[in-house]
């Protein structure tokens, strides 16, 4: 738990440190600053990682529709036109129409917020970069990721409009039939990976981009483009976005907003793109590693200057990992911006050709790719006597050796984390 | 100290989301206290490091609520807010069978001898063993009827039988329920359709 600095965690870090006055901290507040550090670095991230996402979204749409998109708001770039627009609705006055049920009407936003906000808890941007690693990583983000919609019908609910009430209508049943075909084709990478904690998935795609998983058999690869499908469907963006459908719905479910309220559906929307992306990356597209093996041009750089401040923490490697989430921010940015190139591109579909996209091509196809995924290594073992193409140890053995060797001393346990005997 | 802490914060959640649940005659705001109320519940998971637990209740529980809701408004609704009003009778008939219930889990948990569970000087055995709360892999091993926890039934011993033949089972019967569901569903639908179009 707590592993920001890769070298050392968060915790062991501030309880290494010895401050100038206070001398050690107690392992409570050791805690709470290790809690309250990683929340404000994700806070920033979810807020930032918006800002610059809808200043994109009007350059590429722009750009796409032969325009220039903004120009004048912080240089020629307009730079700050996302800024001068979130300043201005936070002036804006903060409105709750007659009709609807306002206390459902202004928690509804929040919760939205709160649902996409927690998936980067589990999110991890390199090596051992994540608030919170967990084994059961890929599974907990997929829950929380579901729940960003309770917001969304809330708020359509709740607005006391027939517009509204269609759009939340409509994003319900596109979630519920989305979500199977969105777990079915994670489900693909991780039967390879053998496992579902975020950390060793990435670790597993070191090296050359053919240890990305994307490339590691024929099912894997179709499963990124329709995981990539799915995802853009759920988080409602064209052409699915029949949750607020401009051309038919007014602004579907958030038609009764307005001002910082409506802002935080955006930010929210936003985020998930990055979120979903950031997925994407880690399951299919190597995760942190930049697929060239720069990686091992670094590593005698990661003993750069050892016991830094603190016994056990590296700075080199501190660097290294800064690297490495450069290039996984990098990489789902990539993604987003395919998905706001789509947006502009396909026209939107019809609600029944939502559901029969999900239910007659994508439940399906998935369902062929989970069992071919299954097979594969069947088909593997009895032709080429090993289970993938190349050589390779094959991932699941290894975890489940691994673990019993970890379980059989285990009784009297040091509280050691797995990641990094992993590591070692 | 702040697991505890964090143990009444989330416990006075999961009671006060349940109480709002039963005191709120509107149907929305229901499932905005049901919501908080098991999300509460998956919190005191995590809290334990049952995190698969917590993780399973996020995603069926509150996200079953969604589909709970939904259908509520839409097979339910007359108007623009539905209300359920609950008469006298049936208050107290609820109030009966919910005390009843509080009345034999509270007998049983007073009757348990909870030391055994924690023998003086030693933490809980679950907290030792798994202290980063990992029990994703226990559970599939468990699933295959390998239990690396139980001491002296480990890796070496021939594995019992596990629990994913009951799993399947069950999974199948739920599918053949859903397609039967959806079936009888659309039989119906077919036959009033082929009505009308007969006496029209």
């Amino acid at each position: 738990m707590n592993g920001l600095f890769a070298a050392t965690s968060l915790s062991e870090f501030l309880s290494g440190l010895t401050l100038p006055f206070a001398g050690k901290l107690s392992p409570l507040w050791v805690l709470l600053t290790a809690a309250l550090i990683h929340a404000v670095i994700l806070i920033n991230i979810f807020a930032i990682l918006p800002l610059f996402y809808i200043w994109l979204e009007r350059k590429v749409a722009g750009r796409i529709q032969d325009r220039l998109g903004p120009t004048r708001v912080g240089g020629k770039f307009g730079w700050l036109q996302t800024l001068a627009d979130g300043i201005k609705l936070i002036q804006k006055e903060d409105l709750a129409p007659g009709a609807a049920d306002r206390w459902i009407f202004r928690i509804a936003p929040y919760l939205a917020v709160i649902a996409s906000f927690a998936a980067f808890i589990v999110l991890p941007f390199a090596d051992g970069w994540v608030a919170v690693s967990l084994d059961v990583g890929v599974f907990i983000i997929l829950a929380l990721m579901s729940l960003e919609v309770l917001g969304i019908i809330f708020a359509g609910y709740s607005s006391g409009s027939k517009w509204a009430l269609f759009g939340a209508m409509r994003e319900a049943a596109q979630m519920v039939s989305y979500e199977i075909p969105m777990a079915l084709c994670a489900l693909v990478p991780l039967v390879t990976a053998g496992t579902l904690n975020f950390g060793e998935i990435g670790r597993m795609q070191a090296g050359l981009a053919s240890n990305w998983l994307i490339f590691h058999d024929p099912f894997t690869f179709i499963a990124f483009f329709a995981y990539f499908t799915v995802a853009t469907a759920s988080v409602k963006r064209a052409p699915f976005d029949l949750a607020e459908a401009e051309s038919e719905l007014v602004a579907g479910f958030h038609t009764e907003y307005s001002g910082l309220r409506w802002s935080f559906f955006f930010m929210a929307e936003y985020a998930s793109m990055f979120a979903v992306s950031g997925i994407a990356v880690l399951l299919f597209l190597g995760g942190w590693y930049t697929g060239v093996d720069a990686e091992a041009g670094l590593t005698s750089f990661r003993g750069w200057m050892p016991n830094f401040m603190v016994p056990g923490f590296t700075l080199g490697n501190y660097v290294v990992n800064l690297f490495g989430a450069k290039v996984f921010v990098l990489k789902a940015c990539v993604l987003v911006f395919v998905q706001i190139w789509v947006r502009w591109t396909l026209p939107r579909l019809r609600i029944d050709q939502v559901m029969t996209t999900c239910l007659k091509y994508l439940v399906p196809i998935s369902c062929v790719l989970f069992l071919g995924a299954i097979l594969w290594p069947l088909l593997l073992a009895s032709t080429l006597k090993r289970t993938t193409i190349l050589e390779q140890a094959p991932p699941l053995g290894r975890v489940i050796v691994g673990d019993a060797a970890r379980a059989r001393p285990a009784l009297p346990v040091v509280a050691s984390s797995p990641q990094r005997e992993a590591a070692e | 100290m702040t697991t505890d802490m964090l143990f009444w914060l989330f416990a006075a959640l999961v009671c006060g989301g349940a109480l709002g649940v039963v005191v709120t005659q509107n149907v929305v705001r229901m499932a905005f206290w049901l919501i908080l109320s098991l999300g509460s519940v998956s919190a005191l998971f995590f809290l334990l490091h049952a995190d698969f637990l917590g993780a399973a209740q996020l995603l069926i529980y509150v996200g079953g609520t969604v589909v709970l809701l939904v259908f509520g408004v839409m097979l339910t609704a007359s108007g623009p807010y539905m209300q359920i009003k609950t008469s006298a009778a049936d208050g107290l008939l609820g109030a009966c069978v919910g005390g009843l219930l509080l009345l034999v889990l509270v007998s049983t948990i007073s009757a348990m001898d909870w030391s055994q569970l924690h023998p003086a000087g030693a933490e809980s055995i679950a907290f030792t063993e798994r202290p980063e709360g990992n029990t994703i892999r226990p559970l599939g091993l468990a699933f295959l009827g390998l239990r690396p926890d139980r001491p002296g039934d480990g890796f070496s011993v021939k594995p019992a039988p596990g629990y994913l033949l009951p799993f399947e089972i069950v999974s199948v019967h739920l599918l053949v329920v859903l397609v039967g569901a959806a079936y009888l569903a659309r039989a119906k639908r077919r036959t009033h359709a082929s009505d009308d179009s007969l006496s029209a």
